[in-house]
């Protein structure tokens, strides 16, 4: 018998194809995965299954004409896919937006934020292997918040309800004191899922320094939202731009240290408890009278086929639940946008994905992938 | 940030670029754009070092395509600088950003696959949305869709 050689044993990579039907790629999103043993040495993201040209579908109406199919991008946040849209709009033919509906676009983004996080940090459970539990706590709150969406626009995630120059319709009455019952319960609620999760044992060690992510990476592979200020970056839209009336609230951006997947879990909910003292203040500032539409914004609303901004080009950017979400349209004095460009935040976040992901093992990744916060709707357009 | 004071800075740091403004943007030559992007992220009164948005727009008309990338620096928190670059519909070939900015692979990979501009230098220029077989690129506006009703 002769005892062990000096070369190793010869041994294979591994080739597996994680999705496109898969429940962890959160829709229709691949990841070609090469493995030695259970270590990830090589990772490609495959997608474009849900592609249907959106842009294209945007230049050949009018520009109103897409504002309902925005929502169907990042189908969680119709609300806040409409204002960036909105913003692009406003900026190419110099729209002002009244007071009040800016008040009453703020709350939509504000409400949005706490349906998007809050879905997340279920889903990412999910991802971890608590199998619904903590996501059927989140879709008890987000549909507190549908409801209100439901009662301002007529539609629970298809909400079209910002128009170029202002919203759609006024708040119906008794919307603010629903409002304030949710902030009244949000805090408690979160401190509930704050006890289940944030101290638990299981989710430090599956999610404490997992995809480590640093900030210089972050901030030139154009990283953005949650995701940049987990890394420890402290860039907010909403502070760098000051967009809207996002200047008359008080508010912190919190960062993260380490920049791993528990980093990016913290942060959104430090990020909903923010968002619960803009509401706040938002609520008290609030303004009862006043257009929720400028004349201008109006005239583009009721004739949307025969309306058309001058030639010139424009770009508006948000501070998206996701990240930087961005318009750039451009104008040949037509009724049709000459060329229609989304900026979507959950594409450009998954650059990294292969990065994050190297050297960790097979279920690390579907975790990665799960604190990016992606929606195929948008990243595949 | 001025376009017409970026575009002086430009010319003094880097001789013989060709670079001209337009409204708020700067057209700069495909030749040029390495030296200018380099510049632009290092110097230390520019520092833009997030690349947001880089995407093609189809200008069937004047016969060109125009890669549009909007800049900003999250260090001193400016921006956006607008850099367009122009090249021929019939020999769209520019420098890849990728080597100063990370985010522009998949966003570069993306103009390629629905205008056809080449980006020389990219580490893995493939289509990204549609499939590889696909022929043709859908956004240019002289494509003709298999359904489209023929005049």
């Amino acid at each position: 018998m002769t005892t062990g050689s000096q070369t190793p044993l010869e041994t294979q990579m591994l080739e597996v194809s994680v999705g496109p039907q898969h429940p962890s790629t959160h829709g229709v999103f691949r990841m070609n995965v090469v493995l030695d043993g259970e270590n990830i040495v090589k990772l490609k993201p495959v997608m474009g299954y849900l592609h249907r040209n959106h842009e294209q579908l945007a230049e050949n109406m009018s520009y109103l004409g897409s504002m309902p199919f925005t929502d169907r991008l990042d189908y969680i946040c119709g609300m806040t896919n409409n204002f960036a849209y909105a913003l692009a709009v406003e900026k190419l033919a110099g729209i002002e937006v009244p007071e009040k509906a800016q008040y009453i676009r703020v709350l939509m983004a504000e409400l949005t934020r706490l349906v998007n996080h809050t879905l997340l940090v279920g889903f990412l459970l999910n991802d971890l292997g608590a199998f619904f539990t903590p996501v059927l706590y989140a879709f008890r709150e987000r549909e507190k918040i549908l409801d209100l969406f439901e009662a301002v626009a007529g539609s629970r995630m298809m909400v079209n309800y910002f128009r170029f120059g202002g919203v759609k319709a006024d708040l119906p009455e008794g919307f603010l004191g629903k409002v304030k019952e949710i902030l009244r319960n949000y805090p408690k609620f979160l401190d509930e899922f704050e006890r289940l999760l944030s101290e638990n044992e299981i989710l430090r060690s599956r999610c404490q320094n997992v995809g480590i992510l640093t900030k210089e990476l972050a901030v030139s592979s154009s990283i953005t939202g949650p995701m940049l200020r987990a890394s420890g970056v402290n860039y907010d839209i909403r502070k760098v731009d000051r967009y809207s009336i996002y200047d008359r609230f008080d508010f912190r951006v919190p960062l993260g240290s380490v920049g791993d997947v528990y980093d990016r879990y913290y942060i959104r909910i430090l990020e909903m408890r923010e968002s619960l003292k803009i509401l706040e203040q938002l609520i008290k500032q609030y303004p009862e009278k006043g257009d929720i539409i400028s004349a201008k914004g109006a005239q583009a609303a009721k004739t949307p086929r025969m309306w058309k901004p001058a030639a010139g080009d424009a770009y508006a950017r948000i501070e998206g639940p996701k990240g930087e979400l961005g318009f750039y349209v451009v104008s040949d004095g037509t009724p049709k946008p000459y060329r229609y460009h989304v900026r979507p935040p959950s594409f450009i976040n998954l650059t990294i994905l292969e990065d994050m992901c190297l050297g960790h093992k097979v279920a690390d990744a579907i975790v990665i992938l799960g604190s990016v916060d992606i929606v195929l709707g948008e990243v595949d357009r | 940030m001025k376009a017409e004071d970026i575009k002086n800075d430009l010319t003094a740091a880097i001789p013989g670029i060709q670079v001209t403004v337009e409204g708020e943007a700067l057209i700069v030559a495909p030749e040029n754009l390495l030296a200018a992007a380099g510049f632009l992220k290092e110097n230390e009164k520019y520092r833009l070092d997030y690349l947001s948005c880089l995407t093609g727009v189809d200008y069937l008309a004047k016969g060109h395509l125009e890669s549009v990338n909007h800049l900003y620096s999250v260090e001193k928190k400016t921006g956006p600088v607008v850099v367009k670059v122009r090249v021929p519909r019939n020999n769209p070939k520019m420098p890849s950003l990728v080597p100063f900015y990370r985010g522009a692979e998949f966003q570069e990979r993306e103009s390629f696959d629905l205008f056809g501009i080449v980006y020389e230098g990219h580490p893995d220029l493939r289509r990204i949305l549609l499939w590889d077989e696909f022929e043709g690129h859908p956004m240019r506006k002289d494509y003709v869709q298999e359904d489209q009703d023929q005049p």
